[in-house]
């Protein structure tokens, strides 16, 4: 049974009212479960929750550094290309925008991991817009080529291939997949997504299953906060991962809170999310699910982030770059989306062991999987 | 406050309802009318039984006459085998002998502790499945292992609280919370449980349903002992199915962490 | 003839099926299985299968266990 069946079992409508119907003592019962339930999460994630947001936040804290320790991975995006087919309206690469549309070459390619390498990094992910006539098998290979003796893990956050395509890649030495549904709502998924493959909600939504029966170690979900209400987003993401967490029981599961912020094409979120939401979400889930990893990327102004390190993050991005080549030529191609936190990774690497935090640059090596 | 009772569905084994979550082996009873009674007043569906040789010079009637097979499930195990050949044998002789193709998989060298042989019942597990078996695999417990006979396609696994007979109740209990947090199958605790609270216990983490033989079979008083069991299974569901609380540990002072909102 | 019957010796005289084997032991057919030489007898083919000189006889059924 594909989450495609799991989540057809619910109704947005639904959990929405169930969530904000409900009450103090829900909360309190929720609080005091040894081990919580989704009716828990729902209590969590209501307006009734938001008095105890201190107790979550030190319980969420607690809960973290008991299963994840006082560590914090580090990772950079390395973008190929911000060439795409989709039309999302939220996203700087929608085929509409007017940016300057720019391809990696194998060489630029890496360059820009012989710069992040001089960063610091050992772990980085490699998006692009949805070009598969750009981002060619053959290219990709070849990328990964020239990449992979730079790097101890590489992932991949892209357009939804299918199995074989990952086991391909695999081979190829990328251990991580990331994929955001962005919204869970299939009634208002086509209204963000209007062109381009993207449009196929189940498509996408299906996605991490093929990339946990493929053999990824790491896999990524999570729903760009901001297209629509954040509580039901998140229970659905919570329903994501413990589907996840039963089919793909090999995989390291993390789930990222990407913020909707100012983006080339000017798109203006209909919920916006603020601070004190964000911190209950990430609270919540971690209350919920205290074994996945959470990802924080330099979406939000550095003041945000170093308080949110210690309610439950386990990965952050620095110094990033959200267009192709940025790091070693800034500036020159369309950025996908405003980076808020311009901090170098050493500055942010000096503020977690200022806060008892020690930056991890490599937590796995690749070489030893493949020849 | 709203009370919102969850009704308890039935236990789903390989698409078969169940009523009851008690399973109960049918050994160690001191007679064959005894073990009825004990059984029917268990409110139990899903029997276990063995299989030995019929001693030729008194070759009278098998167990079948005292558990009435139209009300039970009988459910062969291959305990004796000591390794995957041996109880694929025996689930095949046991199909043989009029039984649905159904086994509880249960292979144990270890005469002393009984304890299940994971490499040979993973093996077994899977020449059983390709030949149309429901298999129910008597494991330690062991989260990875219970992954990957749910992979083989074993219709439930079958996690032990403490050894066959030893009554010492849940002392697997962190290791059971994981195998039923990452199932994707029901989790029955079997072997070890002593005590109708054991199963209440089991029941009270989420377990699906438990299996006893022993406690009820050498209580004093087997066919009361059975209906307390049948009570302790129902009374942990019934607690898990209403949200277990636990005391709420007072957030230690510490620094505040959500000041930087205000 | 000898066969060994559930790992006992027995002088046979002359062919028998295994039909005939098990209601000369006062057994029920419906409530056993048969092994014939490690193989398994299904029930409809007892009243034929025949035992042989030397053949090794398991006659199993079920009895109470957890």
């Amino acid at each position: 049974m594909s989450f495609y069946d799991v989540i057809h079992s619910y109704d947005w409508d639904e959990i929405q009212k169930e969530i904000d119907g409900r009450s103090r003592e829900d909360v309190e019962r929720a609080l005091a479960a040894r081990t919580l339930g989704f009716d828990d999460l729902l209590s969590l994630l209501s307006p009734a929750a938001e008095p105890f947001l201190e107790e979550m936040a030190q319980r969420a804290h607690r809960l973290t550094v008991q299963r994840f320790g006082l560590v914090m991975g580090m990772f950079a995006p390395l973008y190929l290309s911000n060439v795409c087919t989709n039309r999302c309206v939220y996203c700087g690469f929608n085929a509409g925008n007017a940016i300057t549309r720019l391809t990696l070459t194998l060489e630029d390619a890496e360059t820009e991991g012989e710069s992040l390498r001089r960063m610091g990094f050992h772990t980085v992910l490699l998006l692009s817009g949805e070009a598969p006539q750009i981002i060619t098998e053959e290219y990709l290979k070849r990328v990964l080529g020239r990449l992979r003796p730079h790097f101890s893990s590489i992932g991949i956050e892209m357009f939804p291939m299918t199995a074989g395509r990952y086991r391909e890649l695999i081979g190829q030495g990328v251990d991580g997949l990331t994929v955001f549904q962005e919204t869970y709502d299939e009634a208002s998924y086509g209204e963000f997504h209007p062109e381009g493959r993207k449009s196929d909600y189940r498509w996408r939504l299906e996605t991490p299953e093929r990339g946990g029966a493929a053999g990824f170690r790491r896999l990524g979900i999570g729903a760009l906060l901001g297209l629509n209400n954040w509580r039901v987003e998140g229970f659905f993401v919570a329903l994501h991962a413990s589907h996840l967490l039963r089919t793909c029981w090999k995989s390291q599961l993390a789930i990222s809170f990407p913020r909707l912020c100012s983006s080339a094409g000017g798109y203006e979120p209909c919920f916006p999310v603020t601070d004190c939401h964000l911190v209950q979400l990430i609270c919540a889930l971690r209350l919920f699910l205290p074994d996945v990893g959470f990802t924080l990327s330099t979406r939000e102004l550095p003041a945000l982030r170093d308080c949110l390190i210690p309610l439950g993050i386990t990965t952050m991005s620095a110094g990033s770059h959200t267009e192709p080549g940025g790091y070693s030529r800034p500036g020159v191609g369309g950025a996908q989306f405003e980076v808020a936190d311009g901090r170098s990774p050493g500055a942010v690497a000096e503020v977690l062991r200022r806060t008892g935090y020690e930056p991890v640059w490599k937590e796995w090596d690749g070489a030893s999987a493949f020849v | 406050m709203k009370t919102k009772m969850k009704a308890d569905g039935p236990l789903i084994i390989a698409g078969r309802a169940f009523g009851s979550r008690l399973l109960l082996g049918t050994g160690k009873f001191s007679s064959p009318g005894v073990m009825k009674s004990a059984l029917k007043a268990s409110g139990t569906e899903i029997v276990t039984v063995a299989l030995r040789r019929v001693e030729l010079d008194n070759a009278q009637d098998s167990i079948l006459s005292a558990v009435d097979a139209s009300r039970y499930l009988l459910l062969p195990n291959t305990s004796g085998a000591r390794n995957a050949e041996e109880a694929v044998r025996l689930a095949r002789l046991a199909r043989a002998a009029g039984c649905e193709p159904w086994v509880k998989l249960e292979i144990t060298p270890d005469p002393h502790y009984l304890l299940p042989d994971p490499i040979e019942t993973l093996k077994a597990a899977e020449i059983l499945v390709r030949e149309g078996f429901t298999v129910l695999p008597y494991i330690n417990a062991d989260p990875v292992l219970a992954k990957r006979l749910e992979e083989a396609g074993t219709a439930t696994v079958m996690p032990l609280g403490s050894p066959i007979g030893s009554n010492r109740g849940v002392k697997t209990r962190e290791l059971i919370e994981i195998i039923i947090e990452k199932s994707n199958v029901p989790v029955v605790v079997d072997a070890g449980l002593g005590a109708p609270s054991h199963a209440a216990e089991a029941m009270e983490m989420g377990a699906d349903a438990v299996l006893v033989n022993t406690a009820v079979a050498v209580a004093g008083d087997p066919i009361a002992m059975a209906r307390a069991f049948k009570k302790g299974v129902e009374a942990g569901r019934e607690a898990f199915l209403a949200g277990l609380g636990s005391p709420r540990k007072a957030a230690e002072a510490s620094s505040p962490l959500t000041g930087f909102l205000r | 003839m000898e066969i060994q019957v559930n790992g006992e010796k027995r002088q046979w005289d002359g062919p028998v099926t295994v039909l005939a084997l098990l209601e000369a032991l006062g057994i029920r057919p419906a409530t056993v299985a048969v092994e014939r030489n490690l193989r398994i007898v299904l029930k409809e083919e007892m009243a034929r299968e025949m035992i042989h000189e030397g053949d090794t006889i398991e006659i199993i059924r079920m009895v109470g266990g957890g």
